[in-house]
């Protein structure tokens, strides 16, 4: 956590120069959009973060709020169905040098698998189920590397066992049916890691599992960091796990970024009224108060028709707060509010940290 | 939830109110497991196998576990949506174990149960004034004011607007459908609600509108929970009393605070220390944390002995071979364990860990390690210099009657 401030200085709003950036991965205005009979559905709208290598960033948000949109979006798994005619994609995505976004679906493919590689929430159906998974990882390897099947094999049996599955030479040969939920995970990260991916991008890791397993997975993911030192997007809506594992969160609500920032930032001096209102909601299982937990009113908003200005307003316990003649309708840019630390509100730096204060961290 | 808190702080006065409203013995449901072409029985999955507890008037009890431990298999048979293939369950006095369909239908209206699926669970075809007039229906119920008043006041009770009547399920999102099968439960003013998951598959902010929601309509209601869901966090938010299971029985059965600040049985320790905290500088108390190695064993053969045995720490033979009963080791605390944490040590006299217990042991830091001899020595010294001015044995039934032992250990 301590070289985490030390590095902060690199890390700053992006300029559109269209030029490569010197973080590893950094992504700059990107949106995308599905045009659907019922209107442009607009998952992800003018999203923009970086990613230092051997770091952690947590995405975390509702369902519908764009976060695995965005992870998609970097795997270039958007473009695969129709070639790509159901979705509009703009902005950059820079990863070690290269653009995504405008880069051929071959360039990406070369990419995909060897430098960046996806860990998805449900491995039974993320995996082939007439395939051994001993298969499918070597098939993970062959692709992107001219081996024989025997090394390949070996590869996987190595991989296998680094995740910590029991006798891995047999287990190679099982079919994914045959492992419990936490082992197909596991395996899963095999997968992705039988490349050395220096961008692991994991879409909700644990939800599907109990929270035993959860805590297996987690070291898991944490030391295989430690070993490979590769960047790591975490996607969750349990804060829990970000806390535990990320070193920057970023909260996106509607498909834009609402609050960015590091870790400590985010729990201990959060600034946008929607993280107040997901701490708010939280059950904690540390405390013993068992007061009325504090629920954000409403429902997530459609994304076909966003809500004008910040796209919380319906929601937003402060939307009537004065603002300086700011009126609803108008767009909160992410503006930075402490080191490293952005968030998209209109609420004046005294506003708001008085509502923190006063309002805020005396019920939580 | 500062209501409920007195109130299981307080034990009811009047005598009709001591008696639990649901209490349940040795209940057990084994699958078959069939095979070839005579569909002979080969083996059984042992879902739910013996297990005691009781509920109490106006309480909530929450049931954790992880999957496959039988804890909605138990939700099933308490609200008699499966036959049990043993055991007991007494409803308000009553014998339900095997009553049938008729028989149960009266008791519909008193216990009635909210899943997990809010997709799943109300049907597509139907409009929303449909699914919550359909319990009234079924009961042949004709409330004050007519089907249509009532449902559409049930509605509003749950934060819906009357309007919604003649809606759809697929036009609500997933809080707002669970909201409905909320209204469905209430709708006959049932005693006893069973919840299976009922926020798991809902967003966090949503969540917390639903556990507030259910927690204010106990209130005013003086509705009767059981809670089944994996979130220890929300568990501990919504219970009472909470009962933790393992492979098919109940590990440890005990008070919310009790449980969650000095938990007994090491699997509930275990289970505790798993959940992350949501406080980035708990991050370097890893050392809290307990790895369980492994998966559950599988419920078709499960272990001898205490069926943790295979993932615990602490196992010594007697846990391979004895089955530890569920006791009452602190007021208001049921244990099953021969080595239970912050208490003396039920089986002192076996000490020699199984390779198990030893494979265990490192994944659990030096502290867990150091921290629960500590205790279970303390607890001993204690127990026994009692026991000697009363000349008991330190052996399980003992302890129970010290109160005073058990929790000066939990600081």
């Amino acid at each position: 956590m301590t070289d985490l401030t030390k590095s902060g200085a690199a890390v700053g709003e992006p300029a559109r120069t269209g030029a490569a950036p010197e973080t590893f991965l950094e992504v700059r205005d990107l949106k995308v959009h599905f045009p659907t009979d019922d209107g442009l559905v607009k998952s992800v709208d003018g999203l923009s973060f970086q990613l230092e290598k051997g770091k952690t960033l947590g995405i975390v948000g509702e369902s519908g709020s764009g976060k695995s949109v965005t992870s998609l979006a970097i795997m270039g798994l958007h473009r695969l169905g129709n070639r790509g005619k159901n979705v509009r994609m703009s902005g950059e995505i820079w990863l070690d040098g290269k653009e995504l976004v405008a880069a051929s679906p071959d360039e990406v493919r070369r990419l995909r698998g060897r430098d960046m590689a996806m860990i998805f929430q449900d491995p039974l159906s993320a995996m082939h189920p007439y395939y051994t998974v001993g298969n499918q990882i070597v098939e993970a390897y062959r692709v992107h590397n001219d081996v024989d099947k025997k090394t390949a094999r070996k590869r996987a049996v190595e991989l296998l066992d680094r995740v910590g599955i029991p006798e891995p030479d047999k287990r190679v040969d099982s079919y994914p049916h045959e492992f419990s939920g936490g082992m197909r995970q596991r395996a899963m990260i095999a997968m992705a890691l039988v490349n050395n991916p220096e961008l692991l991008i994991a879409d909700e890791p644990t939800t599907a599992l109990d929270v035993t397993v959860q805590a297996q997975i987690l070291d898991l993911i944490r030391d295989l960091q430690k070993e490979f030192g590769s960047a790591v997007i975490i996607i969750t809506h349990d804060l829990g796990v970000v806390a535990e594992i990320a070193d920057d969160i970023l909260v996106m609500y509607g498909g834009r970024c609402v609050e960015r920032g590091p870790v400590d930032k985010i729990f201990y001096e959060p600034s946008h009224p929607y993280t107040w209102g997901l701490l708010g909601s939280m059950p904690r299982i540390d405390r013993a108060q068992t007061e009325r937990l504090i629920p954000v009113k409403g429902q997530p908003p459609s994304l076909i028709n966003v809500p004008s200005g910040c796209a919380f307003n319906p929601r937003c316990p402060y939307a009537d707060v004065p603002k300086g003649g700011i009126t609803r309708t108008e767009r909160p840019e992410l503006r930075e509010v402490g080191s490293r630390h952005f968030t998209a509100c209109h609420l004046s730096q005294e506003d708001r940290s008085r509502i923190w204060t006063e309002e805020i961290a005396p019920k939580l | 939830m500062s209501e409920t808190e007195t109130r299981a702080g307080t034990p009811a006065v009047t005598n009709d109110d001591e008696k639990p409203l649901l209490r349940v013995e040795g209940l057990v449901k084994h699958f078959p497991i069939k095979k070839g072409l005579l569909q002979r029985q080969v083996g059984a999955v042992k879902a739910v196998d013996g297990i005691d507890f009781e509920v109490r008037r106006g309480e909530t009890l929450g049931v954790v576990g992880e999957s496959g431990c039988g804890k909605s298999t138990m939700g099933r048979l308490i609200t008699r949506l499966l036959e049990p293939s043993g055991g007991k369950i007494e409803f308000d006095g009553t014998d339900i174990t095997h009553l049938n369909t008729g028989g149960m239908r009266p008791l519909r209206r008193d216990v009635q149960m909210i899943f997990q699926d809010p997709y799943g669970s109300l049907n597509p075809r139907h409009t929303i004034g449909t699914i919550v007039s359909a319990p009234f229906r079924l009961q042949g119920v004709e409330p004050e004011g007519g089907v249509k008043k009532e449902v559409q006041r049930l509605l509003e009770l749950v934060g819906l607007s009357p309007e919604h009547f003649n809606r759809y399920p697929h036009e609500f999102s997933g809080g707002q459908r669970q909201r409905i099968g909320i209204a469905r439960a209430l709708a006959l003013k049932p005693r006893m609600v069973v919840a299976d998951e009922p926020v798991s598959a809902l967003d966090v902010s949503i969540q917390a509108q639903v556990v507030n929601l259910m927690d204010d309509l106990q209130d005013e209601l003086g509705l009767t929970y059981v809670i089944i869901a994996h979130d220890l966090s929300v568990v501990r938010h919504v219970s009472d009393r909470i009962a933790v299971m393992y492979l098919g029985k109940i590990v440890e059965l005990a008070d919310r605070n009790a449980l969650y600040e000095a938990p007994m049985h090491p699997y509930t320790k275990a289970l505790l220390s798993a959940v992350p905290i949501p406080d980035p500088k708990r991050r370097t108390a890893k050392s809290e944390r307990i790895l369980l190695k492994g998966d559950v064993p599988s419920p078709i053969a499960p272990p001898s002995g205490c069926r943790f045995h295979t993932r615990c720490w602490k196992a010594t033979e007697i846990c391979r071979t004895t089955e530890p009963p569920l006791i009452e080791l602190r007021p208001g605390q049921r244990v099953a364990c021969h080595h239970p944490e912050n208490f003396a040590d039920q089986a002192p006299q076996d000490t020699v860990l199984l390779t198990a217990a030893k494979e265990a042991a490192e994944l659990v830091s030096e502290e867990v390690l150091a921290e629960a001899a500590a205790t279970s020595e303390e607890a001993v010294e204690e127990a026994t210099s009692e026991a000697s001015s009363e000349e008991t044995s330190s052996e399980g039934s003992a302890s129970s009657d010290k109160p005073s032992s058990g929790e000066s250990t939990d600081k």
